[in-house]
Formats: structure tokens, C-alpha cells, sequence
């Protein structure tokens, strides 16, 4: 490794021009000028206008339904009258959903924990959506694994009689059986983006389904006692 | 002849005033225009050009902008707000039923208060999924993700703090519900809890504590944040686009190599020139 250069070395005498000059370009910090070009636009004036639109046009909706829509407020807060249920904002109602059937340190610290902490790391790991769909390299293997996975994940989700979870899960499932038997030359379009899904996708699309689907059930499918109750169903 | 709107503007450009102020000078030129950006003590934050296809709105549905716009709401409704609002117990309620039915459109700021920060949080979920799906946290963009994800975190703490200070029977059991989770953190979750709410159930201190927080605090920290993540998009490269990193760097992505060997994170920007 002694021996191999580092750097390339470049002398440019133009004395017309310039004073002499000298570059070393090492590998490691490479200079690197662009790498395509490519079609740019200024910023001012076009770009802050269309950012202006886009934000008026939001503020317009917005304003719309708080003309409309009155926010909610009801009685007093009361300490010793609890509502039947209590739930917590929308957003957290997937959590909320969790913890009927979890102990809190699994549903509202754990499993909130491991999310944020995935999410952290997601860009720190080869997880790149350019990678090779998942079951094109090593098919075999990775066919494998995820029965593995998928069996290990449904009968923990059915232990725990966590149906709400386990219906999405295993639609995605089912999804990323028919990615399996799909390859990228499949006449079907679908098929053929399917094929092409690399992990990252997977993992991130089934965690966006779920995190859907029990915030949708916690915030309108749950009354008194946390039953399940139909929205048009009178609490 | 009289003159046009433009004319008087363009004459107000020339006063010593106005080139005292704005430091950018006029003119329609290119250079003009970028110092108009370069020169601006908040607009420097975004990169003086963006790669056009960037513009179109499937690129990004323009969630990030959107955000941005929601907050800007929010501080707009909020400072208002606040001028009617003591938090305190039950003053607090008193003022929030004050705001529905005695102050000039107390009703319409609040709403708008409202639906723009559930608007905020879903926009912030979106923008998330969707530079996720574009693969637009690599490198050399890993850490804006990361800076993202914090402020994913402030959004939410925002908008949980706020949900408190109406003092209604909504606000109180959401608050309660919501904090009694910390309780299960292993070892510290009472002491979390009690640092959280001043107390071991929710009560006035909860309450002031949630106002400085949603007032104060967490506002400051997410300009802090929203201003570093601006300013890494410009220094990273600009708006991800497919295909717009540099060949090492791309190389870097796909395949895997020694950390030694791949280009240096941040030189790709600067040697473009001060983008």
C-alpha cells in the first residue's frame, strides 16, 4: 500500500496566463467539480415565487376550514371525571393502540424508541432505494429469510391477539410474496416495480401501513372501555 | 408622462435609503440575482440556483415549503393568541371560552391555530415518507435526515404541548394519557413524569410548564433546527435529485468500498464556488 500513490500531480507553466502552478489531487479528498451539469434556475426571483404561491395557496385552504370547522373544546378540565375513553392526540393514537395490547414499557417506550432510533440510522446504513430489488440477488436465501421473518412476526402478533396490526401485516406479506415471483422483465408494470423493491422499501412501507392503519382504528374505530365500535355508531 | 408603479419602485431602488438596507443592489442580472439570495442575512440559507427539474411538483410535492408554511401560520395565530391567554387555573379555560365568543375573531384564530398545527403534523409526517421514498437522506445529505428526525420530534412535542392549554376535558385526559407513558420508562419514568409536569398528576404546574414549552422553548429550538436544516440542503448539494451526485459519491452508494476511498463529504459544494 507504501507504494501505491495517494495523489496524482498535475504543473500548469503558462506564464501568460498564471504564475506557476502545482496540483496535487489526492484520492481521499478528491476535488471533485459537478458532476453533471445540469439545467438550474435562480432562486430569486422564480423559485421564492413559486414557494410563495405554494404557501398562499396552503394558507387559503387552511383559512377555509377554520371559517368552517370550529375547533373542538368541551367541558372545564374535571380530575375526577375521567371520559370514557381518554385518548390522546390523533397522532398518538397509533401508541395509544399499541398499549391495549402491550405492556406500556413495550408499546410506549420500546417500540417508540426502536422507531426513532431505525429512523436515525436509516441513512447511516446501506439501505438505498438505487440497491437491487430484494429478491433478485441470492433469491433463494432471501425468499428463506423472509418466510422466517413474516411466520416469526404473525405468530407474535397472534399471541398477542394484535389483529389489527396483523391484517396489514399480512397484506404486506402477500404483496411481497407476488414481489418474489416477479423479475423486472415481467409484462406486467406492476410486477415489474414491485421486483425492483430493495428492502429499505419493505421495511418502511409496511412500518407507513401500520402506522396508518392503528392510528385510523384508534382514532375512529375505538369507544368506551376501548371496544371496538363503528364510526357511525354513536358513543 | 406619468410614471408606472415599476418606474417609482425602480427610483425608490436608487435612494441611498434603500441601498443602505438592502446590501444586494438592483438590477435583473444574473449575478444581481444571486447576490439578492447570497447577500440576505435569512435568504442566503437556500443556494442561489436550484436544478430546475427540482421545480415541478411531483418532485417533491413541495411538502417541505408546505411545512414551512404551517409554521409560519402558527407563529402569526400563536403570538396573537397569547395576548389573550394567562396560563393559569381555571383562568386558562375561561380564556379560551373568552376567545370563542368575546374577542374580535378569537374563534377564527384559534381554529386557524388548530387545523394548521394537526396540518403541520401531517405535512411533517409526509415530507419525511417522501424524501425517504426519493432516497434523498444519503449521502452526502445523512445528517440533514437525522436533523430531520429531531425535528419530526419537535413538531410533535409542539403540538402536544399546545393541546394542554385550553384546559378543557379533552386537553386534560390527552395530556394525562399521553404523559403517563413516560411513567414506563425503565428506572426514571416517575422522575420523567414528575420533571414533565411539575407535579405527579396534571395540574397548574403542568400547565405552565406545557406554556413555556409551546411558547417559548420548542419554538426557538425548531427555528434553531429548521435554520440548520435549510442551510445543509444548500451545503449538501442542493435538492436531491435523481442522478445529481457526484460519480464517486454515487459509486460510494451502490457499491461497497472501503470508507477510506470515497470523496470526502462536503467538498462536492465547495468546489462548485460558494454555492
Amino acid at each position: 500500500m507504501a507504494d501505491q500513490k495517494d495523489f496524482t500531480a498535475g504543473i500548469d507553466s503558462n506564464a501568460k496566463k498564471s504564475p506557476r502552478r502545482i496540483v496535487f489531487i489526492t484520492r481521499r479528498t478528491s476535488a471533485q467539480v459537478k458532476a453533471e451539469t445540469e439545467d438550474q434556475i435562480q432562486t430569486f426571483p422564480e423559485v421564492l415565487f413559486r414557494a410563495a404561491v405554494a404557501i398562499m395557496m396552503l394558507a387559503t385552504a387552511l383559512i377555509w376550514i377554520a371559517l368552517i370547522f370550529n375547533a373542538p373544546l368541551e367541558g372545564l378540565a374535571d380530575p375526577s371525571h375521567t371520559p370514557n375513553p381518554a385518548k390522546a392526540p390523533w397522532y398518538f393514537l397509533g401508541l395509544q393502540e399499541m398499549l391495549h395490547y402491550f405492556p406500556p414499557l413495550v408499546a410506549g417506550v420500546l417500540v417508540p424508541g426502536l422507531v426513532v432510533t431505525a429512523l436515525v440510522i436509516i441513512p447511516y446504513f446501506r439501505v438505498n432505494i438505487e440497491a437491487d430489488g430484494l429478491f433478485l440477488r441470492d433469491r433463494q436465501k432471501h425468499v428463506r429469510s423472509f418466510y422466517i421473518v413474516a411466520t416469526v412476526l404473525t405468530l407474535f402478533l397472534l399471541s398477542f391477539k394484535v389483529y389489527a396490526a396483523l391484517v396489514p401485516t399480512l397484506i404486506m406479506a402477500a404483496i411481497m410474496l407476488v414481489a418474489a415471483q416477479s423479475s423486472p422483465q415481467s409484462s406486467s408494470k406492476l410486477r415489474r416495480y414491485l421486483a425492483n423493491r430493495p428492502l429499505s422499501y419493505w421495511v418502511m412501507t409496511w412500518f407507513l401501513f401500520e402506522l396508518v392503519v392503528l392510528t385510523a382504528i384508534g382514532t375512529f374505530f375505538r369507544g368506551p372501555g376501548w371496544s371496538w365500535v363503528w364510526p357511525w355508531q354513536g358513543s | 408622462m406619468a410614471k408606472t408603479v415599476d418606474q417609482y419602485f425602480a427610483g425608490l431602488q436608487q435612494m441611498r435609503v434603500w441601498r443602505s438596507i438592502f446590501r444586494s443592489g438592483t438590477g435583473s442580472s444574473t449575478l444581481k440575482r444571486a447576490h439578492a439570495i447570497q447577500q440576505n442575512v435569512f435568504l442566503h440559507l437556500f443556494p442561489t440556483k436550484v436544478r430546475t427539474r427540482m421545480l415541478s411538483f411531483s418532485a417533491t410535492w413541495y411538502l417541505g415549503t408546505l411545512t414551512l408554511g404551517t409554521f409560519l401560520i402558527l407563529v402569526s395565530t400563536g403570538i396573537p393568541l397569547m395576548l389573550y391567554y394567562h396560563p393559569s387555573v381555571p383562568q386558562a379555560y375561561a380564556d379560551t371560552k373568552d376567545l370563542q365568543f368575546v374577542v374580535s375573531s378569537g374563534m377564527f384564530l384559534r381554529n386557524l391555530h388548530r387545523w394548521s398545527a394537526h396540518a403541520m403534523v401531517f405535512l411533517v409526517f409526509a415530507h419525511m415518507f417522501k424524501v425517504f421514498y426519493r432516497g434523498a437522506y444519503r449521502a452526502p445529505r445523512e445528517f440533514n435526515w437525522v436533523i430531520g428526525v429531531i425535528l419530526l420530534l419537535i413538531t410533535l412535542l409542539l403540538s402536544y404541548t399546545g393541546y394542554l392549554l385550553p384546559w378543557d376535558q379533552l386537553a386534560y385526559w390527552a395530556i394525562t394519557v399521553g404523559s403517563n407513558i413516560a411513567s414506563a420508562v425503565p428506572l426514571i419514568g416517575n422522575k420523567i413524569h414528575f420533571l414533565l409536569l411539575g407535579g405527579n398528576a396534571v395540574n397548574a404546574n403542568a400547565l405552565l410548564r406545557f406554556y413555556v414549552l409551546h411558547c417559548m422553548i420548542l419554538p426557538l429550538t425548531a427555528i434553531f433546527f429548521v435554520a440548520i436544516h435549510f442551510w445543509r440542503i444548500r451545503k449538501d448539494g442542493g435538492l436531491y435529485s435523481h442522478g445529481s451526485e457526484p460519480p464517486t459519491l454515487r459509486a460510494q452508494a451502490e457499491t461497497p468500498t472501503s470508507p477510506k476511498i470515497g470523496a470526502k463529504r462536503g467538498t462536492p459544494a465547495t468546489a462548485k464556488g460558494g454555492n
